[in-house]
């Protein structure tokens, strides 16, 4: 009977370890392919042109696979993106948990995890229809689709989930921090500013890396907005294509195993790199600022 | 322990043999896969829905996914028939034939590729030689074309499509299209962003034409059906099915029937294509 639990526990024992590696196992998986399906290019075109070459004509004769423009379509994306959203997401979790009522909170709170469900695409076609031909009439511009819409569009994307997740974190400041703070003369600003977000800032930076890190894999909108010209902008108001509007456009006619598939297959590696070196420096940067004791979370 | 087991082994065969039998009842009916270029797609939805109407008991299931994708569906033998809206690649015809799949060729509509602008734009007409230096980036200016004191948005296919490399031939000559150049996934999107956009040309198959764009003749002939059926309009493509070997049996009647004057061809000219006959 003793040998039977002992195998039992066991069995299950496997099955969670299972379970817990599958994540890393098809992460494994997918790295492995994408490192054997695009590092074929590299038999064509230097790592050097290829990374800093500022032409990308893959199906032109003689083809030119430099992807800088890319490059710069997605970071300029996600910089502006991230300029407007992260100041907007912590400032309405301030507001939700520390400034608004109760009542108001319970109506805000689900309301902005609500937007946080809508699908890429409706938010992308938002873009498309209302927002590119408001910001070509307003500021006159050539086209509406560009670098801004897209950013705005992202913003919008990563707001309710830096928002959320941030709430969590400086509503679980534990009460006597802040009324420490009180007592001793600090008004409810200092408060906030001194004692709760430092105490939060952990789950705040979770927050913002979760938001963000949507923003820099983020297709669809992409896609649909940002106006796909594979330059390196030199206004927030010019068209930029980012990495995976350049992979979602092209995948589907390049035919396979060309140099051309193998190209889109070396930029989502470095779309896999640019995402996990983002969120090793975003992890550090939460270990060293992470708060101990009563505060931490 | 053992009991349960064997239980559990007595369902699963039990869950196979139903497989099974499910799977021959499905496989009774007729069916054809179309996969392929999303610029065909509605020739290819309009064919089967007349097709099945004409023989109910075939269902014809069809997707999109660009013509590249259809050709290798074709050579990979996941689909029937491959719809494309270019020539097949010397690549892709090497790659079939190492597999042993020899693909054949039908032309089953004509397309013809219009350069569109806003309806406020005042230029309707536009040389050739004018449209390459436009896509070039070389006119930078709609008053250099005779048009208002605005700068030119330039939208432009992803550069792989069928529509892109039919463009890229004719209109460009092989030439590198502006790098400012605004790339756009479909037909749909070009049509809603020139719509919307008064500075802009783009260019889109003659069946997306509608009211909120205006059509621009090339070297003065006018972007119309008759014009593209009898060759004189520059930008046309033929479009195709692509099957594996010579069609037989249910694929060499679906071929039939599309090609029919009467059936198929009939059905071609109301999707807003170009029929050949």
């Amino acid at each position: 009977m003793g040998a039977k639990r002992r195998a039992k526990e066991l069995l299950i024992h496997i099955f969670f370890l299972v379970v817990g590696a599958s994540g890393i196992i098809v992460l494994t998986l997918i790295l492995l392919f994408l490192i054997m399906e695009g590092l074929p290019v590299f038999d064509t075109v230097s790592v050097r042109a290829f990374l800093f070459g500022t032409m990308w004509y893959p199906t032109h004769y003689p083809p030119d696979f430099g992807i800088l423009a890319l490059i710069a379509g997605s970071a300029s994306v996600v910089v502006l993106s991230s300029l407007l959203a992260i100041p907007l997401g912590i400032g309405s979790a301030i507001y939700l948990a520390e400034i608004a009522h109760p009542k108001v909170r319970a109506v805000i709170k689900p309301t902005i995890e609500l937007i946080e469900g809508l699908p890429t695409v409706v938010i992308g076609f938002f873009g498309m229809i209302v927002v590119a031909p408001f910001l070509q009439e307003t500021f006159g511009l050539t086209t509406g689709l560009n670098l801004f819409n897209a950013s705005v569009m992202l913003a919008f994307m990563a707001v309710p989930t830096i928002a959320s997740i941030s709430e969590d974190a400086i509503y679980g400041v534990p009460a006597h921090m802040k009324e420490g703070s009180m007592a001793l003369g600090a008004t409810h600003w200092e408060t906030i500013a001194r004692v709760i977000l430092p105490a939060s800032l952990t789950g705040i930076s979770t927050a913002v890396i979760l938001g963000i890190s949507r923003a820099i894999g983020e297709t669809m909108v992409v896609l649909m907005v940002a106006g796909g010209a594979a330059i390196i902008p030199e206004s927030i108001f010019d068209p930029v294509r980012p990495m995976p509007a350049n992979i979602a456009a092209e995948m589907g006619n390049a035919p396979f195993r060309s140099d051309h598939y193998h190209a889109l297959f070396a930029i989502g590696l470095v779309l896999f790199v640019f995402t996990f070196v983002f969120n090793m420096i975003a992890a550090h940067l939460a270990q060293k600022h992470k708060q101990v004791g009563a505060a931490s979370l | 322990m053992k009991k349960h087991a064997r239980r559990f082994f007595r369902i699963l065969s039990l869950a196979a043999a139903a497989l099974f039998v499910f799977g021959v009842g499905v496989s009774a009916a007729e069916r054809i896969s179309i996969n392929g270029s999303t610029t065909v797609l509605p020739i290819s939805q309009i064919l089967a829905e007349g097709y099945m109407d004409e023989y109910p008991n075939v269902n014809v299931s069809i997707s999109g996914g660009g013509s590249g994708n259809g050709i290798r569906a074709l050579v990979d033998g996941t689909t029937d028939i491959a719809q494309s809206s270019r020539w097949i690649r010397q690549s892709e015809v090497e790659n079939a034939v190492d597999n042993g799949h020899f693909p054949v060729p039908f032309a089953i509509a004509l397309d013809a590729i219009i350069p569109v602008v806003h309806p406020d734009n005042p230029v309707d007409n536009l040389s050739l030689d004018q449209l390459k230096a436009i896509y070039e980036g070389k006119i930078r200016n709609w008053k250099d074309v005779g048009g208002e004191d605005r700068s030119i948005a330039i939208i432009s296919r992803d550069s792989d499509s069928g529509t892109y490399v039919v463009w890229n031939d004719i209109v460009l000559k092989g030439a590198r299209p502006s790098p400012r150049a605004q790339l756009l996934a479909s037909n749909g999107a070009i049509t809603q962003e020139v719509s919307g956009n008064r500075n802009a040309i783009g260019y889109i198959g003659i069946g997306y034409l509608n009211e909120n764009l205006k059509a621009v003749s090339l070297d003065g002939v006018a972007p119309t059906y008759d014009n593209a059926q009898s060759g004189d309009f520059p930008v046309s493509r033929t479009l195709w099915f692509f099957t594996d070997d010579w069609p037989k049996g249910e694929i060499l009647r679906f071929i039939n029937f599309a090609l029919h004057p009467e059936k198929g061809q009939k059905l071609v000219g109301e999707t807003g294509y170009v029929p050949l006959y």
